[in-house]
C-alpha cells in the first residue's frame, strides 16, 4: 500500500522533492551540462577561442583533461577546473560529448589557404588526424570544423613550447613554415 | 482573474499558439488543471532562460512557460565594459527569447509577476493568473534601499544610478561620466557582501578609471567599500590599479554609505563623513528579487532564499524552486555562470521528479571574468558539489582559484565566454 502510494506520488510529482534524501551521483549529463556555459549547449561552441567538444573522441577529451589536471597542458581556467573532477568524471564527460553531433562552425576562412592546407594535410598529418581531421588515431583530437582562432592559439602554444607536441607531430611541424601551418589550420577549420 | 487568452496567444506567436489554443479548446488553458505537466519559470536572465530551455530539451512533453517583464534581457556581465567605453552600445549584451520558442517550444509570456499562491500553485501576473505544477523563480536581485537614508527607490536612481541591473541604468552612468568635467570626482559605493557578482564593483572601478585616464585625466574615482577589504580577486585588482590607474583610483575599505543627498550630490559614511561626487554610482545593499520576497521565500535573514542543494527547491514552500542570485547556494558565488549551472541541475531534477525518476546530485561550475584594462582580464573558477553531511553546496578542493596575473589571453577567452553563454541562453 505504502509502495503503491509512493509510486503514484513519484509519478505525479506530488511528493515533495526535498523529502527524498537520497540522490544518485552526478550523471554524465549533469557533469557535461556545466561545461556548456563556455563550450556551448551539448558542446557546440559559439565562441571562437573555445573548442567545440561535440563529436570529439572520448579518448581525446580524457587525455586533455588529464593533462590539464597535471599541468602538462598549458591552461587558464582548465587547469583548475580539471582538478574538480575525477578520472571517472573525465570518462563520463568524454563519452557524453563524443556522442553529440559535430557542430559545424560558421566562420569566414581564406579559400586559398584552405586549398593549400588540403594539399599538405594528407602527407603531413593524415596518419593521426584521419578522415580530414574528422577523427583522430587513439587520443588524437578531431579538428574538423573547430574555430580557427582556437586552433591558432593551440598552435602558438605548441610552437612556443608551452604545449608539448607528440614526437611524430614535432617531426612534421618543426620543418614547416608558419604559412603552411596556418594553411593547415584553415583547412581543418573548414571541414564540415 | 484569469489570463487574457487572446493576449497571451498573441505574445506566444506561431506554432505554439496553435498548441495552446487547442489546449484552451479542451478546457485546459493557462489557469485550469494541467495534469501535472506545466513548469512556470519566472525571470528571463542567466538562470531562467537555461532552466526553461533545458527542461524542454530533457522532456518536450512538459509545457514550459517563461514569464519575463521585458521582451529582452541585457547581461550584467560585460556591462562594465560599456561603461568604460569599450562598447558602442548594449547590443552585444542583449538577447531575445524568440529562438527559445522556435527551437525548444518555450512559451514566453511578457508580463509582470505580482504574486505567487504556493498552496494553489498559481502565479499572479499583470496578464492574469497562470497555474503551475512546478515553479522556478530566477528573479535576480532587488535593493535594500530602506537602509540608505534619503534614498527613494524610484527617483534616486534616476540621478544617482546603481547600474547593477544592466540596461537604462548602465547607459545613464556612462552618460554621466561623459558629461562630467575633467577634474571631476566619481564616487563608487560598494555594499556589504553578499551581493550580485562579487568582483563586479572592482571591475567597474577599473573600467571607470580606464575611461577617466583616457578622457578626463585630471579626474579620479573614490571607491567607498562597506566591506573590510576587496571581496574578490584582491591581489589582481590591486596589481591592475597600480599598473594602470595610479593616482586615479582612491580605494577606501570599511566605508559604509548610510545616507545619500541627491541635491548636494553627497553620500554619508556611517552618518558622519560626507563625500561629494560629480558622478555618484551608489550600489545599494541587496536581497533576492522582489517576487521572492512577496512569495515568502526568503529565509531568516529576510534577504535570500534557502533551497535544497540538490533540487533548488525552496525549503519554505514546496513546489517552488529558486535559482541564481536570489538563492542561497552555499559556496557558489552570485554569478551568471553559477545561475547557469544551478538552472541545469534544477531542470534535471524537476524533470526526473515529474517522470518518477531518481534525483541526481548537483555538480556545477563557476567561471567569472573581470577586465582590468581594454585588453587585459582575470578570472576566478571553481567546481562545486554537494556535501551530504552539511547538506550544502561546497567547492571541490583545488578547483577554486584565480588567474596568476593580468593577461590578454584571458580577455580573449572572456569574449568567447560571453558569446557562448549568451548563445546558450537565447538559442
Amino acid at each position: 500500500m505504502t509502495m503503491k502510494w509512493r509510486g503514484w506520488a513519484l509519478a505525479t510529482g506530488v511528493l515533495a522533492i526535498s523529502a527524498m534524501a537520497q540522490a544518485a551521483p552526478p550523471t554524465a549529463a549533469m557533469l557535461s551540462n556545466a561545461c556548456a556555459g563556455c563550450h556551448g549547449t551539448n558542446g557546440g561552441s559559439a565562441g571562437p577561442s573555445m573548442p567545440s567538444l561535440a563529436g570529439q573522441s572520448k579518448e581525446a577529451i580524457v587525455d586533455a583533461m588529464k593533462k590539464f589536471k597535471s599541468g602538462a597542458r598549458p591552461a587558464t581556467v582548465m587547469g583548475r577546473l580539471a582538478k574538480g573532477f575525477s578520472d571517472a568524471d573525465f570518462v563520463a564527460m568524454g563519452e557524453y560529448f563524443s556522442k553529440q553531433k559535430l557542430h559545424p562552425t560558421n566562420q569566414s576562412l581564406d579559400t586559398a589557404k584552405i586549398a593549400k592546407g588540403a594539399s599538405l594535410q594528407e602527407a603531413n598529418c593524415g596518419r593521426c588526424h584521419i578522415e580530414d581531421g574528422k577523427e583522430g588515431k587513439d587520443d588524437t583530437p578531431a579538428m574538423a570544423s573547430q574555430w580557427l582562432p582556437y586552433l591558432q592559439i593551440q598552435m602558438a602554444d605548441y610552437l612556443s613550447g608551452k604545449r608539448k607536441m607528440p614526437e611524430k607531430m614535432e617531426e612534421k611541424v618543426k620543418p614547416m613554415s608558419k604559412q603552411d601551418l596556418d594553411a593547415l589550420l584553415h583547412f581543418y577549420a573548414s571541414v564540415k | 482573474m484569469t489570463l487574457d487568452r487572446r493576449n497571451f496567444i498573441k505574445l506566444l506567436g506561431g506554432a505554439s499558439s496553435l498548441a495552446l489554443a487547442a489546449c484552451a479548446g479542451t478546457g485546459g488553458g493557462l489557469s485550469g488543471p494541467t495534469g501535472g505537466r506545466r513548469v512556470v519559470v519566472v525571470g528571463g536572465g542567466y538562470g531562467g532562460t537555461i532552466a526553461a530551455k533545458y527542461i524542454r530539451m530533457m522532456d518536450s512533453s512538459i509545457e514550459v512557460v517563461l514569464i519575463e517583464r521585458n521582451d529582452h534581457f541585457v547581461s550584467c556581465p560585460f556591462s562594465n565594459l560599456y561603461i568604460g567605453g569599450l562598447m558602442k552600445d548594449l547590443s552585444p549584451l542583449t538577447i531575445k527569447y524568440d529562438k527559445l520558442t522556435a527551437n525548444h517550444g518555450v512559451k514566453v509570456l511578457q508580463a509582470e509577476v505580482t504574486g505567487v499562491d504556493a498552496a494553489k500553485k498559481v502565479v499572479m501576473t499583470s496578464s492574469g493568473e497562470v497555474t503551475y505544477d512546478r515553479l522556478v523563480l530566477s528573479p535576480g536581485i532587488d535593493f535594500r534601499t530602506e537602509e540608505i537614508k534619503g534614498y527613494d527607490a524610484k527617483s534616486t536612481p534616476e540621478t544617482i544610478p546603481h547600474a547593477w541591473k544592466a540596461g537604462p541604468q548602465t547607459i545613464l552612468l556612462r552618460k554621466q561620466l561623459e558629461a562630467m568635467p575633467d577634474g571631476g570626482t566619481v564616487v563608487l559605493s560598494i555594499p556589504l557582501a553578499p551581493f550580485r557578482c562579487p568582483p563586479g564593483p572592482y571591475e567597474r572601478t577599473s573600467m571607470i578609471a580606464m575611461f577617466l585616464k583616457q578622457h578626463k585625466p585630471k579626474s579620479k574615482i573614490i571607491v567607498l567599500d562597506a566591506n573590510p577589504d576587496i571581496v574578490s580577486k584582491k591581489g589582481l585588482f590591486l596589481k591592475g590599479w597600480k599598473k594602470h590607474y595610479q593616482g586615479i583610483v582612491d580605494y577606501r575599505p570599511a566605508k559604509k554609505v548610510t545616507e545619500v543627498n541627491v541635491g548636494k550630490k553627497t553620500v554619508t559614511i556611517e552618518g558622519i563623513e560626507d563625500v561629494k561626487g560629480d558622478v555618484i554610482n551608489l550600489i545599494p545593499p541587496q536581497r533576492a528579487g522582489h517576487i521572492a520576497v512577496v512569495a515568502g521565500l526568503v529565509g531568516p535573514d529576510k534577504n535570500w532564499c534557502p533551497v535544497n542543494p540538490t533540487t533548488f527547491e525552496s525549503t519554505i514552500h514546496k513546489g517552488i524552486h529558486v535559482i541564481g542570485d536570489a538563492c542561497v547556494a552555499g559556496a557558489m558565488p552570485k554569478s551568471g555562470y553559477s545561475a547557469n549551472s544551478e538552472a541545469k541541475a534544477c531542470a534535471t531534477n524537476i524533470v526526473n521528479t515529474m517522470n518518477g525518476k531518481e534525483l541526481i546530485d548537483f555538480s556545477g561550475i563557476n567561471t567569472c571574468y573581470s577586465f582590468l584594462s581594454a585588453k587585459e582580464a582575470v578570472e576566478v573558477t571553481g567546481v562545486y558539489t554537494v556535501d551530504k553531511a552539511k547538506n550544502a553546496i561546497i567547492a571541490v578542493p583545488g578547483s577554486v582559484g584565480v588567474s596568476p596575473d593580468l593577461s590578454e589571453i584571458e580577455a580573449i577567452y572572456a569574449e568567447s565566454w560571453l558569446k557562448n553563454i549568451l548563445t546558450e541562453m537565447s538559442t
